[in-house]
Formats: C-alpha cells, sequence, structure tokens
C-alpha cells in the first residue's frame, strides 16, 4: 500500500483547512475508500479522518424537516424510528446496503459520495476507461451493468443507495469550505465527468459534506430496488418516487432513478404526466414509459430500461398503496 | 483369506448414524488451523505479478525498484523477456518480503515492458475464434433418415460459459526448509501426490519433501498439483532461507486457479409418435480456455439413443487452462441434452416425467431412475401440481417446476490406511489423503469405531499428511470408498489378532468372537467376554499395526448411481429475476457412512447448482481480456436466502447397502443447472437458452430475443 498522511481534525474548520491540499480525502466510514487504496485504483496523500469531528454526527426530526449529519452511519439512519416512522422508503434505500457491517460502519456521506463500481475504473482504466485511442472500452466491451443514460463518455452509474430518494425529496445537501457553508439540491452533487482526472462530485477544494436536511412530510414516496440476489448485491436498477398532493390527485411527482446514469436521473418528463392525474395502472404505465423516453443502452445493458420501467410503475404503486 | 465386509444392518451402530462431524467444534470456533493459518517463525510474506494483458510478449523486465525496497529479502522472476504470456493473470515474478503490504508495493515496483499482441476470450461466439479446432465426429444408426421419419423434432442452441472454482481458501502454500528437507502446508485435494511434484521441480528427492494439509478450504477439483506457486514459493523460501507464505490474491484465485469449461451446443433431437426418442444430431464447441476443452458426453445419461451424430470443435481462448471442477463434462452435458429433452416432451405434448420415463431402457439404469423419479415426483406433489408451460401465474411472478436426471460413477480410489491396536485400547488409524471437508476425518472414525466396537471418541484418526500410508486425492467422488475400505480392511485383521489373543482367556475360537458395545465376547452368548481394554492387553507388550489396502478382496465398495432432481422457481418476467423456491434431490449412493455428512454432500451441490445456474460465470473483457469480475462482487455467488428449500432424499437400506460404499461429491451437483432451466421453461413458457439465468437473459427470451448465435 502506498504511503499516504493521516490527519484526525478536531473540528469542521480543521477539516476543511486539510482538505484544500491537493491529494487530501475525507475518510468517513472507509468502506470503499480504504479498498480502493489498497487496490491501487486511488492513490492519496493525506487522508483526513471525520470520525473524530464533533457535530457531523446524529440526527434530528423537526417539525418535518429531518437533518441528518453526514458521519451518522447508515444503521444508525434505519434504528430512528421517528425517521423511518416518517419515511418509510428510508429503511427500503438502507436495507438495500445488503450487508450489516457495511451498514454499521458505512456513513450518510459516504454513500452519497462513494466511487462508482464500474468494473473498469475499478481495475485502474479510469473513470471514462477509454483505450489508448480514445474509443470507449465501456461501449467496445461488457457494459451489462452501465448506464442506459450516459452522459457524453460517462457511462459508469451513481451507485448510492440514499440519493435516489433524497432527490426524489428534493432533499438539500448541506456543505461546510473555505467560504463557508453552502447548500445545495442532492443532485447538484453530482456530474458526469468528462475528461480524464475529473469527479463525479461537485464539491470543490476543502469542500466538506456535513449533512442532508429533507422534508419528509406532506409527500408520499417509495423506493424500488431490483436486485438479481437477495443476498449481497447490487441492485440492477431502482427507482424513488416522492408524489405531493392532497385527496386522489397527486399535485407534484419526482422520478428519480439509481443506477441509470453516472448521475441520479430525474424523470422530469414522468413526473409531468402524473402532475394533476390520479394514479391509476394507465397514468402509471404513462409514467414508466415517460421514465426511459431517451433512453440510450448499449450492446450489454437494454434490459435494464425494462427494468427501469418496472422500478418506476412498482415504485408509484408502493407510495400510491397500490397493488403491482 | 480373510472375509472383508461390512456389519449387517442390525449390527451397525455407527454406520449410517448421523454423528456430527468430528472437526466441527475447531472449524466453527477457529481453533483449526488451515494452511492459510501456519505463521512459522521468521515467515516471510510472498506476492505475484501477473500480467495485466491477455496475450503479450515481454520485451523487457526491471526488478531494481522492487530489490531495492526495505523489507524485500527475495525477488525471483518468473518469465522473463522473450516469453509469449497468453493469459491475463500469468505470473511474471515473484517477491518475499517480510510483510504483505511490502510484498504487494514490491511487486508494484518491477517494471515490464510488454508488446501486446491481439487476443481472443469470448467463445460464444466460435466465428470469432483464430484456431478453433475440430476436436472428433461420430455417428451411428443413420440419423438423417431418422430425423427424416421423425414424428416431432426440436432443435435448439443452448450454451453455458465457464465460471470460477472459488475456493474459499485460496490456492497456495506455506513452504520451510531444514537443510534441504522441504515441509509444506498445502492447501490441497492431492497430499500423497504431491512431493513427488515437487521434488522433480525442486530437484531434491521425493523422500524430502513433506506435504501436511489437516483442514483445507476447498478444492471442488482444482487443488491436485503444487502449481507454478507452489514450486515458486519453495523457491523463495529455499533463496531466502526463510519460510515463505504464497497464497493467491483473490483476484488471481478467480482469474487462474481454477475454471471450469464453457459448452456451447446446436442439437436437434427427435421423437417418435409413442414419444420415444429416435435421433439426435449436435454440433458442440467450448473452451477450457488456451487448451480449448473436449467433447462432453452427449446424450447425456440417454447414452443408448439410436442414431445419433456428434461433432465437437474446441477453441481455445487467452484466458487460463480450466480444472476439473466436480463432476468435470457432466454439468455441461446434463444441461444440454435435459433442456433439449424437456423442450422436446412439450412439443410432444407430454408431460415431462412421463417423457423420461418412456425413453428410460435407454439409459444405464432404468429402474434406478423410476423408482427415483416416482419418488421425487412424489415429494414435488408434481401430478397435482405440474402443468403445461407458461399456465401457473399470479402477476408478474409466474411459477414453473423441472426436472433432471443424471449419472455418476464414484468407485473407490487406491487407498493405505495403518491400524494401531495399544495395548492400553487405545486405537488410532494414520491415512494420507486429506479432509476436504467433506467430512472424510469422521467417515474414517466411524469405521474405526464401528469394527473395534467402540465409540467415536476412543479412536483416533491421524490424515492429510504424506509420512502416512499413501491414499488417493479428492477427486471424481473417489475418497469415501477408497478410505472407508482400506481402514475397514485394516480395522478387520487388527481385530482378528486382538480375537486370537483374547480366545483362549474366554475359551472359545476366534472366530466365534465379535467386538461391540466396548466389549469382546461370544458370538450369541455376551456374558462371555470382557472389556475392550481387558481384550486389548492381552496382546502383550507391543501395539498391532495393520495396513489395509484399497483396491482388495471382499466387496466393499462399488460404483454407478443415479440421481433425479426437481426444482421449482419464481419467474418475475417484468424484471427477468429467477427466484428457487425449492429444490428436491433423490440420490442413490449405495452404503451410506454417515447420514448426516451425506445429506450435507447433497445441499452442497445444491446450493453450487443454485449458484451456477442463476449467478456465477466468468465475465472476460473482450476489449482487455481481463476478467472484469475476479471479485466476489460480481462474481456473484448464492447467499442462503436465495437457495430455497432444499429437500433431500437418500436412497438407502436394503437394495442399497449390498453395493457397498459409493462416492458422492459429484453426482448432486449434475443437475440443478438442467432441473432449474427446465423449470423456469415451464414458467415463462420458452426457453432461455444461456446459464447463468440472469435477467437479461430471461427478458432477451421472453422478448423473442435468443441467446448464442
Amino acid at each position: 500500500m502506498r504511503p499516504f498522511g493521516y490527519a484526525a481534525p478536531a473540528t469542521v474548520d480543521q477539516a476543511v483547512g486539510l482538505l484544500e491540499a491537493e491529494g487530501s480525502e475525507a475518510l468517513a466510514g472507509g468502506t470503499d475508500l480504504l479498498s480502493l487504496l489498497k487496490d491501487d485504483v486511488e492513490r492519496v496523500d493525506r487522508l483526513v479522518a471525520l470520525r473524530g469531528v464533533p457535530g457531523l454526527s446524529g440526527l434530528e426530526l423537526d417539525g418535518g424537516m429531518l437533518r441528518v449529519g453526514a458521519m451518522t452511519t447508515l444503521q444508525e439512519l434505519r434504528d430512528h424510528d421517528g425517521a423511518i416512522a416518517a419515511l418509510p422508503a428510508l429503511a427500503v434505500a438502507i436495507d438495500g446496503v445488503a450487508s450489516p457491517q457495511l451498514r454499521a460502519m458505512g456513513t450518510v456521506g459516504g454513500d452519497l459520495l462513494q466511487r462508482p463500481r464500474c468494473w473498469y475504473y475499478r481495475r485502474g482504466f479510469g473513470l471514462l476507461a477509454l483505450a489508448a485511442d480514445g474509443r470507449s472500452m465501456v461501449a467496445d466491451g461488457d457494459n451489462r451493468y452501465h448506464a442506459i443514460f450516459p452522459e457524453g463518455e460517462a457511462r459508469f452509474v451513481n451507485p448510492s443507495s440514499l440519493a435516489p430518494l433524497l432527490v426524489a425529496l428534493g432533499a438539500e445537501a448541506v456543505i461546510h469550505g473555505p467560504a463557508g457553508e453552502r447548500r445545495l439540491p442532492v443532485e447538484a452533487l453530482y456530474r458526469a465527468p468528462q475528461a480524464a482526472g475529473e469527479r463525479e462530485n461537485t464539491l470543490a477544494p476543502g469542500e466538506l459534506l456535513v449533512g442532508v436536511e429533507a422534508n419528509v412530510e406532506g409527500s408520499r414516496s417509495a423506493v424500488y430496488e431490483v436486485r438479481q440476489r437477495r443476498a449481497l448485491d447490487w441492485p440492477l436498477m431502482a427507482a424513488a418516487v416522492s408524489l405531493a398532493g392532497s385527496g386522489p390527485r397527486t399535485e407534484r411527482a419526482r422520478i428519480v432513478l439509481g443506477h441509470a446514469g453516472p448521475v441520479p436521473h430525474v424523470a422530469t418528463a414522468a413526473g409531468d404526466v402524473l402532475s394533476g392525474q390520479e394514479l391509476t395502472p394507465e397514468t402509471v404505465a404513462a409514467a414508466a414509459d415517460a421514465t426511459v423516453e431517451g433512453a440510450r443502452p448499449m450492446s450489454g445493458n437494454r434490459y435494464k430500461v425494462q427494468l427501469a420501467r418496472t422500478a418506476v410503475r412498482r415504485a408509484l404503486a408502493r407510495a400510491a398503496g397500490m397493488e403491482f | 483369506m480373510a472375509d472383508y465386509s461390512w456389519p449387517e444392518a442390525e449390527r451397525r451402530a455407527l454406520i449410517g448414524s448421523r454423528p456430527a462431524r468430528l472437526d466441527g467444534p475447531v472449524k466453527s470456533t477457529g481453533f483449526a488451523k488451515y494452511p492459510s493459518d501456519q505463521n512459522p517463525s521468521g515467515l516471510l510474506a510472498a506476492k505475484i505479478l501477473t500480467c495485466p494483458h491477455a496475450h503479450a510478449r515481454i520485451v523487457g523486465i526491471d526488478t531494481s525498484a522492487a530489490e531495492a525496497l526495505p523489507g524485500v529479502r527475495v525477488v525471483h522472476v518468473i518469465q522473463g523477456e522473450g516469453s509469449e504470456i497468453q493469459w491475463a493473470g500469468d505470473e511474471i515474478a515473484a517477491v518475499a518480503a517480510v510483510t504483505e503490504e511490502v510484498a504487494r508495493d514490491a511487486v508494484r515496483a518491477i517494471q515490464v515492458d510488454y508488446e501486446v499482441l491481439s487476443h481472443f476470450v469470448t467463445e460464444e461466439n466460435r466465428d470469432g475464434a483464430t484456431d478453433a479446432r475440430a476436436a472428433g465426429e461420430r455417428a451411428e444408426g443413420d440419423p438423417d433418415a431418422a430425423f427424416a421419419t421423425a414424428h416431432r423434432t426440436v432443435e435448439r442452441t443452448l450454451g453455458m460459459p465457464q465460471m470460477a472454482h472459488m475456493c474459499l481458501e485460496p490456492h497456495g502454500q506455506v513452504c520451510s526448509w531444514d537443510g534441504d528437507e522441504l515441509e509444506v502446508h498445502a492447501s490441497t485435494q492431492a497430499v500423497s501426490t504431491l512431493a513427488g511434484q515437487f521434488a522433480t521441480e525442486l530437484g531434491i528427492p521425493a523422500s524430502q519433501v513433506r506435504i501436511r494439509t489437516e483442514y483445507m478450504g476447498g478444492g471442488f477439483g482444482s487443488k491436485f498439483s503444487p502449481d507454478r506457486w507452489g514450486i515458486v514459493g519453495a523457491e523463495l523460501a529455499r533463496k531466502a532461507g526463510a519460510p515463505v507464505k504464497l497464497f493467491l490474491e483473490r483476484d488471481q484465485e478467480v482469474t487462474v486457479a481454477g475454471s471450469r469449461p464453457s459448452a456451447f451446443a446446436r442439437i436437434r433431437a427427435a421423437a417418435d409418435e409413442q414419444g420415444r426418442l429416435v435421433a439426435w444430431d449436435s454440433d458442440s464447441w467450448g473452451s477450457g480456455g488456451l487448451p480449448g476443452t473436449g467433447q462432453t458426453p452427449l446424450p447425456y445419461v440417454f447414452s443408448r439413443l439410436p442414431n445419433r451424430r456428434l461433432r465437437h470443435t474446441s477453441v481455445p481462448t487467452n484466458l487460463a487452462g480450466s480444472r476439473a471442477w466436480r463432476a468435470p463434462n457432466h454439468p455441461q452435458a446434463c444441461f444440454l441434452t435435459m433442456a433439449v429433452l424437456d423442450d422436446l416432451a412439450d412439443e410432444l405434448g407430454l408431460d415431462p416425467i412421463d417423457f423420461l420415463e418412456r425413453n428410460l431402457d435407454l439409459t444405464g439404469r432404468a429402474d434406478t431412475y423410476r423408482e427415483q423419479l416416482a419418488i421425487a415426483g412424489e415429494m414435488a406433489s408434481w401430478k397435482e401440481r405440474w402443468q403445461p408451460r407458461g399456465r401457473t401465474r399470479e402477476g408478474a411472478v409466474h411459477r414453473g417446476l423441472g426436472v433432471s436426471v443424471h449419472t455418476w460413477g464414484g468407485r473407490g480410489h487406491s487407498s493405505n490406511c495403518d491400524v494401531t491396536v495399544h495395548p492400553d485400547g487405545a486405537v488410532e488409524a494414520r491415512i494420507g489423503s486429506q479432509d476436504i471437508g467433506t467430512g472424510t476425518r469422521t467417515i474414517v472414525a466411524q469405521v474405526l469405531a464401528e469394527t473395534f466396537g467402540l465409540e467415536l471418541n476412543q479412536v483416533r484418526v491421524s490424515l492429510g499428511d504424506n509420512v502416512y500410508p499413501q491414499s488417493g486425492p479428492s477427486g471424481g467422488s473417489s475418497t469415501v470408498g477408497g478410505v472407508t475400505a482400506s481402514t475397514r480392511r485394516a480395522a478387520q485383521d487388527a481385530l482378528r489378532e486382538v480375537l486370537v489373543h483374547v480366545a483362549p482367556r474366554l475359551e472359545a475360537e476366534p472366530e466365534q468372537l465379535v467386538a461391540g458395545g466396548g466389549r469382546v465376547f461370544v458370538d450369541g452368548d455376551s456374558a462371555r467376554g470382557m472389556s475392550w481394554r481387558e481384550a486389548a492387553a492381552q496382546i502383550g507388550g507391543a501395539p498391532i499395526s495393520v495396513q489395509g489396502r484399497n483396491p482388495g478382496p471382499g466387496r466393499l465398495i462399488s460404483s454407478g448411481v443415479g440421481g433425479v432432481q426437481i426444482a421449482e422457481v419464481e419467474v418475475d418476467i417484468e424484471t427477468g429475476v429467477v427466484q428457487v423456491e425449492r429444490m428436491i434431490a433423490v440420490q442413490d449412493c449405495g452404503l451410506i457412512i454417515n447420514r448426516r455428512l451425506a445429506e450435507s454432500q447433497v445441499y452442497g451441490g445444491l446450493i453450487m447448482g443454485v449458484g451456477y445456474a442463476l449467478y456465477e460465470e466468468w465475465i472476460p473483457d473482450p476489449v482487455s481480456g481481463r476478467l472484469l469480475n475476479a471479485d466476489m462482487e460480481f462474481y456473484k455467488l448464492a447467499g442462503l436466502v436465495d437457495v430455497g428449500s432444499l429437500e433431500v432424499h437418500m436412497m438407502t437400506g436394503p437394495g442399497y447397502d449390498e453395493r457397498g460404499v459409493i462416492g458422492l461429491g459429484e453426482p448432486p451437483v449434475i443437475s440443478p443447472g438442467a432441473a432449474i432451466s427446465n423449470a423456469v421453461a415451464n414458467a415463462i413458457g420458452v426457453r432461455v437458452p444461456y446459464l447463468p439465468l440472469t435477467p437479461d437473459r430471461v427478458l432477451d427470451a421472453l422478448a423473442g430475443r435468443g441467446g448464442p448465435a
């Protein structure tokens, strides 16, 4: 393992200061980053350990507002009865991280900012996996688990279990940086890199995700994940939906796919299909079809278009309490 | 000549019972020391540098940076400048260093310049192969005429890819030298034959090589030889003057240390109006990496099918050579055959069990299969629940039942066992064979204790060491027959010697005496006897030591078994996800020594079978030639929640026990792929032509898009 420095800041400001230096990387639960270092896929000059930083862990439910610190473990969130009662879909999303060990060590911030599972990236070919001649190894190779909504040469999928639900809820990410605090919608945390060396998130040097905030009242939400195995496995496709409105009609619907593109895929047109509509098998099917409009599957992942359609239909049905 | 036999059923105290495995407690508590747990003092860690290209020539290699790293003791070049490398993962150099971390750093510091050459890794489409080799064509009868007059014919192209053994304990060993004597703690399934192979490579006499394997973490057919990493580990230890531990990293284990050959075939099969098979024509191909692969036994089980033509093409790829995988060639042949027969039954409008029954005379064991099909059908409530394809659905979820039959040999291997009776009554056996994890230690102890009429905890078994008598490798379901026969012969002989000493004291002839319940007594007059301890004291001051052999006299073992399996599945037709709900296995294996361990073998076979039916496959990258899933993340193994309910029925008792002991390691893993594929076809109404039955393949089949070209 290549040598690296290790810093244990005592405050968020210290952490931010340390992270400003090039080659510094925040260490949360370490369930992924340490493997990436051991496998020599990523290299760092210094790890900035967040575990001892006060104020990054914990959660509160204040009215309908759920505030979760980035260092809160997935299991702590799962064990919070109030949060799960207010937002049952959270349980589905967390349980999707299908190992007790990962839930016990992994953090909310780590889940949101974990690196892609793309097997070309993990074998050292880079996030974009471009061959020497500039061709996409993903497009020419085996892309069964890759994006159906690629953006440029970014063909990996965002692996976060929580992001689709948080994006559907309109949650905000709270970020501390050299210039102080800023907030942005969770979907704005992500970007599709287009050149070698670019990252898949929008955090600037020195910026640290400190928590997320979501209004968990006033909408009905659901998550549906298609997974091949019941045992430890990544979903092949995930859909999160959030339906706002009182009475039978939906005033506003947000539909988001995970494992579909390099960023959580917000299906705006599909949400619009349901706007002002009652949920019926027909409107649900129309929304599912609209979700995959514009999908551009590759040689080996056409089936994921069908999975996306199914996941959206089932998430909507689940949110609406319908049979599917 | 003594009479070697198994005790009559009513006289068996331990054989056929269900004792727990003797080493269960030390294994489950972690006290059992596996080869990879050996940490002798002064131990160095070794790692191997592998080639990242599927086909390349080494233009230059520079190890100076690695040698200069603090903590590095030896850098050893395995394949130097000018070598042509034929698969990604092939070994280039190795390093021994003070820690694993330093060894890994040193491996990374070795500079190798490659001239990258073109590669081929996707044999599913054999047209792309540069080196496909015709590997045999043969015909019997008149297939063309038979097809021309047949009532129904089906034609299918089917296949299953290469997959990994994925041993939980990777391949490797700890090597220690004492002068020019080598001791190897190896994770091997061939303790008694390994020394000679090490010795030849290292230039020392085999008598100076000690091999020890007290426990080992899985082999499945992939651990019969020292392998290059074994020889390299010994060389590193010799050069370093210190013990060296070299176990493969997980990605290396998956990539180079064991795979099962792929099998593809375009098959035509035909039946007459009575549902009798009349013709077969198969054009098969497959790969076991660089060596290609031979023909699987088609048509499987129904080998007396008249009018058949077989062609086979061996397709070499730039992947590491395959190894024997539990029941070599059988799971592939079984899937290819049973899927086609199941489709033919559907074409004929017949219940597949009925169809198989109409053709059992084309198999070698019609009576066994008939009985087993009846039992399995009963267990599955087949008659009440089976429906023609695509009829059983609840919303998106379709249910289906599928059946398959299989066969295996399983004759006991060559084995020698020393049994010693001490004057204090202690009884021990020494035998070279290793316990691969199936319970060999326990069954040897059972045979020993049974023969001397003792409890299991009153006998001692030492195994897995080449200083013990030569006894065969754990392969081909041959161990149970070999070790129980040699142990029984030795134990019977040793007991007879004891009885000769005891007889005068009881005023009886030795032939009148029996051992049982911790005593030796006159058969039929148990009052005339003495305790085992007292009996043993009669032998005098020196222990009695006897060697038993297999093969040998007496009918202790035989071979040839049949089995039937039924799978029940649920298929979500909107996601293509297959869930196995239930597996039923009916298995014949002669005399069962340990009912619990025998059933455990079958459970293990079913679990492994669900794995290759639904999840497991090598995924080589057409672009880089490397395996994309050389890990335990995307190389998917079945978890316990994925295998459904497993129900095992062992054919045992009168009619089976007389056959003696027959091996069981391979048979139960043969049918699951076929049975599960047939159940999926029954559920969704179409054949998914390809294993594993992943969602993409299931959805493709439902959409009418085929599998392999």
